[in-house]
């Protein structure tokens, strides 16, 4: 088991630098660099300013270089403005530059992360990257890359958690009493009802639900158009339809891997052993079949996850919520080449991670498995 | 006219009655009915053999006892009484208490009818729990109990593990020790040893009935095994196509049969004991009637040798009374067939003159490493030679041994030590993809499901067709589809069924294509294991016929891998019997299946279930498991098992592995043995005189 959960970090490890290197790549693409000397150092500069404030500003070197620095394996790069005062990554003294630039204020930073007052550059430590805990400076935002996406990612998690709660128990359910009784009615009825969640994207039943429960045209408003307030407080009010809304798309998808699951299992012949043994058709389902069956949907609950992390995006964005999807628009949408990064980064270890806990859980869940090679 | 038998003419009540059981399927929108009118009944402490084809509605009458047809059956007539109560009147909770209390059932497949996500001592302890009340202490004392009846060994350790971390015997044991945990009445075994091997499977049906006599428990006992059900039973009814087609107290029915079909049955099982042919009848051409085309009037008309048109087919038949006891046929010309004429007999085999030696195999030895140190020798220093159009026959209980020496020849595997020479070539260290297409294509295998090695979106000519591209065979797709179609002919397949996928054909169909595919490359030496223990007796002959006809013809050297001993005995011109990797015995059939034995080979034969009353066989027993490989004895392998070693002076056998020693030209034993011991065996199979 702990060989078997060695060998899984190691590859997690492995994956991650892999797929944060090709998000590094790509947001260092020529033009998006060009983009932002342009929005810091004034839009109608020459391609040889362009070119001067890249190298002042420490985009000159190579790609790898660069991406051994940001993730503070290589010593972060030191220089002189054209003032002669030193600059360098670990310094940050120049950044402020177009700090005013970002379309949204973000909440006030900390006077410790503030640019200005960056360390001396002897005291300045070497390196300072992903590694040294430095996620870099946000431009959007004027703070810390950390702290806006650990914000981001508190709120999420909120978010997500009740998405959890809500969608896992439910699809279990409908799945496996659907999955019981193959082609009964109540499969017929639980089964359509999986369907149509399953193919409404959050996009449309977040806008349905909003448009029935929220606003003027039924008259319910039951609940809040804005979960905004679920921030700091949620409530039943402003928090309902944001966590319905990514839960109901999860929901169908797992319902139906559970009922062909447990479809499947029902049709086993130790099914049929254990009814021959006269135990009634609850014990039959509660002792010997939802183990089996709950092996497949555990899987794809953890898969769902990142997957959900999609939806986080839509529904926050429609909910003005502001978690880490809502995050992740504003970084792409205003070039914020470090935010974008370290929320890349995060995503990236979520769904490593929830590889990881698919695989050790279903070893857990499977004798077969655990006892197995291990 | 013979008249019907009276219902009601046996003195003991029956503990199970059924009368006239009708059972539909709905498929496709119509009722397919699969039993038509069946009868039968178990006295208590009986037991009583239910067997037939594949498809002829043996298990359905299980389920429909159980009432546990599924949402697509039905029964459409008859009752079913158990203990004079109809069970078509339960209620739901008195359906319970019956299923596991009064009657239990042992499934075919012990692997599969556990909870692979339970221990087996949990799945015990659920049946006097749930029909004794026990509490859990109790429960477990009693599946305690239960596992030392079933003689498991460990048995504290067994109920602790869960199902995959048992042996195929193991695991039988337990499902047999759960069937009887609630003390049943009625025991339904549906096929219990068909997944075993002849030694385990002669060891747990010794068990069954040790067990169902101490318990009293009436026993309807499913099978397709005829040498079985002969060993087993007190009574037995034949079922052919959804009826019942000839009843009676076995040893009647084998001795004096009155129906076409059982005789058909019993003639083509190849026979093992004093008159053994070394070739095979065909008793019975074609298949059953899939359930919805059955003929109207008897059944088996279509396949029989005896009908009369405008009698066979005229109505439903009657069971009439053929014998002075309670044996009963459905057969309108029973009166007027010749039983007594004897068989088609195919006479022995003309030896085969053995041409030049094909393969030689010199001190193979195979070991695999696990878990790092440990050592799994699974095969140790095997050597032997076959010829040219020679059939070699290997035989063991699984873990002998058997399939990784045909791994090693084919080349899946590379062999650890010693060397193997094919047609000429040393191959020892060739795995496969590093032999050429021509030694490739030379030494074939048929492997034992074939429903398992075909492709199932593939269509049969396309398959054999990429054999033959694998093979270089042809040089234009025109040339290779009229040699595809020229393969189909020499397998006795029409050529229509090119165009179909494999699930569209039969079992017995699926196999020629196997073999089909195997010849593609012209193949030299063929390695078949197991070739029909996965098919229905009737068809196991043609199919093993087909196989012989080629050999004959192209002079293939043929290495039969099989535990049934029945057909190593017709195919054979030689047989090999390993144990633990090593080879105890090897000599000609006659030699090997003749006294001196190797006290192995004794054991291995007689567990061999033999379907004619006129053999008497000797009981022996083998007890216990194989040992493992990992940990195998000291000195001769077989020691820890073997019922001879006290006639061998001192601790001889456990400290010295045997020396292969000759005992007659080409028949070698590794034995300790003395000359006189040896000499001193008896046949295992004897004619009974009269």
């Amino acid at each position: 088991m702990l060989r078997l959960l060695l060998r899984r970090l190691g590859v997690l490890l492995g994956a991650a630098v892999a797929l944060t290197f090709v998000v590094f790549w790509l947001t260092n693409l020529p033009p998006n660099l060009e983009r932002i000397a342009r929005s810091e150092a004034g839009t109608r500069i020459s391609e040889a300013e362009v070119a001067g404030w890249l190298e002042r500003n420490g985009y000159g070197r190579p790609l790898l270089v660069r991406y051994g620095e940001w993730l503070g394996v290589l010593p972060g790069w030191v220089g002189m403005d054209g003032d002669g005062n030193p600059r360098g990554r670990c310094l940050r003294a120049g950044d402020g530059a177009g700090r005013d630039a970002g379309p949204e204020s973000g909440p006030e930073s900390g006077p410790e992360s503030g640019p200005e007052s960056g360390p001396e550059p002897a005291e300045a430590p070497a390196r300072c990257g992903l590694l040294q805990g430095d996620w870099g400076w946000s431009r959007v935002f004027q703070a810390e890359v950390r702290d806006v996406v650990a914000r981001g990612l508190g709120h999420t998690a909120k978010l997500m958690a009740w998405v959890l709660v809500v969608m896992v128990p439910s699809a279990l359910l409908l799945g496996v009493l659907a999955g019981m009784r193959e082609g009964s009615g109540l499969d017929r009825a639980l089964s359509g009802v999986a369907v149509l969640t399953a193919a409404t994207p959050e996009y449309v039943s977040g806008v349905v639900l909003v448009a029935v429960f929220a606003s003027s045209a039924t008259g319910l408003r039951w609940f809040n158009g804005s979960a905004t307030s679920a921030m700091e407080d949620a409530t039943l009010a402003n928090f309902t339809l944001p966590v319905l809304t990514i839960a109901l798309y999860g929901m169908g998808y797992v319902a139906r891997m559970t009922r062909a699951a447990m479809a499947e299992v029902m049709t086993a012949p130790y099914i049929r052993a254990a009814r021959l043994k006269g135990l009634s058709f609850r014990q039959v389902v509660l002792r010997h079949a939802l183990r089996n069956a709950l092996i497949a949907p555990f899987t794809v609950v953890m898969l769902q996850i990142p997957w959900l992390l999609n939806g986080v995006v839509i529904v926050e964005t429609l909910f003005n919520y502001k978690g880490f999807g809502w995050t992740l628009v504003e970084a792409a949408g205003n070039n914020d080449i470090d935010l974008l990064l370290g929320v890349s980064v995060v995503s990236v270890v979520v769904v490593l991670l929830t590889q990881m806990a698919s695989d050790l859980g279903y070893a857990l869940l499977n004798p077969r498995i655990r006892l197995g090679r291990g | 006219m013979p008249e019907p038998v009276p219902p009601a003419l046996e003195a003991a009540e029956p503990i199970l009655e059924v009368e006239g059981l009708s059972v539909s399927f709905r498929a496709r929108g119509r009722e397919v009915p699969a039993v038509a009118s069946f009868s039968c009944s178990v006295r208590p402490g009986e037991v009583v053999g239910l067997v037939g084809e594949s498809g002829c509605g043996k298990s359905t009458v299980a389920s429909a006892i159980l009432r546990d047809l599924g949402p697509a059956g039905r029964v459409v007539g008859g009752t079913v009484r158990f203990r004079g109560r109809d069970l078509a009147t339960l209620s739901p909770a008195e359906l319970r208490r019956l299923r596991g209390g009064g009657i239990a059932m042992i499934p075919q497949e012990p692997t599969a009818a556990l909870n692979p996500a339970l221990t087996v001592g949990r799945q015990l302890m659920e049946v006097p729990m749930l029909h004794g009340g026990a509490s859990g202490a109790e429960a477990w004392a009693r599946a305690l109990e239960m596992a030392r009846d079933v003689r498991l060994p460990d048995p504290e350790r067994v109920l602790r593990s869960y199902p995959h971390q048992l042996s195929g015997g193991q695991r039988q044991r337990i499902v047999i020790a759960m069937a009887l945990m609630a003390r049943p009445a009625l025991l339904i075994l549906d096929e219990p040893t068909s997944a075993l091997d002849v030694t385990v499977a002669a060891a747990v049906v010794q068990l069954l009935r040790e067990l169902g006599r101490r318990q009293g428990t009436a026993m309807l006992f499913i099978s397709h095994d005829l040498g079985l059900v002969l060993e087993t039973c007190d009574r037995v009814c034949v079922m052919y196509a959804g009826e019942a087609v000839e009843t009676g107290p076995t040893a009647e029915v084998f001795a004096r049969t009155r129906h076409p079909y059982t005789r058909a049955l019993l003639r083509s099982l190849p026979r093992i004991g004093p008159e053994a042919d070394s070739l095979l009848v065909n008793g019975l051409d074609g298949v059953p009637p899939p359930p919805g085309e059955r003929p109207r009037g008897c059944g088996f008309a279509p396949r029989c040798a005896h009908v009369a048109p405008g009698r066979c087919d005229g109505g439903a038949v009657p069971m009439l009374r053929v014998g002075p006891g309670p044996h009963a046929a459905r057969c309108l010309r029973h009166g007027e067939i010749d039983w007594d004429a004897p068989p088609p007999r195919a006479g022995r085999r003309v030896p085969v003159k053995p041409g030049p030696v094909v393969l030689r195999v010199e001190g193979l030895s195979k070991s695999y490493a696990v878990a790092g140190r440990r050592v799994v020798r699974a095969n140790e220093s095997v050597s032997f030679e076959v010829r040219e159009g020679e059939t070699l026959a290997v035989v063991g209980e699984s873990g002998c041994g058997k399939s990784t020496l045909a791994r090693v020849l084919i080349g899946l595997e590379t062999a650890s030590a010693g060397r193997v020479t094919l047609l000429g070539q040393e191959v020892q260290d060739r795995p496969v993809r590093a032999r050429d297409p021509r030694t490739v294509a030379a030494v074939q295998m048929v492997f034992q499901d074939p429903t398992d090695t075909l492709n199932p979106s593939r269509t049969v000519g396309r398959q054999i067709l990429r054999a033959l591209e694998a093979f270089r065979v042809g040089r234009s797709r025109a040339e290779r589809r009229g040699r595809m179609l020229g393969l189909l002919d020499r397998v006795e397949l029409p050529r229509a069924l090119a165009e179909r996928l494999p699930r569209q054909l039969s079992g017995g169909q699926r196999q020629r294509v196997g073999i089909a595919r195997a010849l593609a490359g012209g193949a030299r030496i063929v390695l078949a294991d197991e070739p029909v223990s996965a098919l229905d007796v009737s068809v196991q002959a043609a199919v093993l016929r087909l196989l012989l006809e080629i050999q004959g013809s192209e002079r293939t050297t043929l290495l039969l891998i099989s535990h049934d001993l029945s057909v190593v005995r017709a195919l054979s011109d030689r047989v090999l019997v390993m144990y633990l990797g090593h080879v105890v015995e090897i000599g000609t059939a006659d030699q090997v299946f003749a006294p001196p034995y190797h006290p192995y080979t004794e054991a291995l034969l007689a567990a061999v279930p033999v379907a004619d009353p006129r053999v008497r066989k000797r009981r022996v027993i083998l007890d216990g498991d194989v040992p493992s490989a990992l940990d195998p004895p000291s000195g001769c392998p077989f020691r820890t098992r073997c019922r001879w070693k006290d006639a061998v002076p001192g601790d001889l056998c456990a400290r010295e592995i045997p020396p292969l020693r000759a005992l007659a030209p080409g028949h070698r034993v590794r034995c300790h043995l003395p000359d006189e011991a040896l000499a001193g065996m008896e046949p295992v199979f004897e004619a009974v005189p009269g």
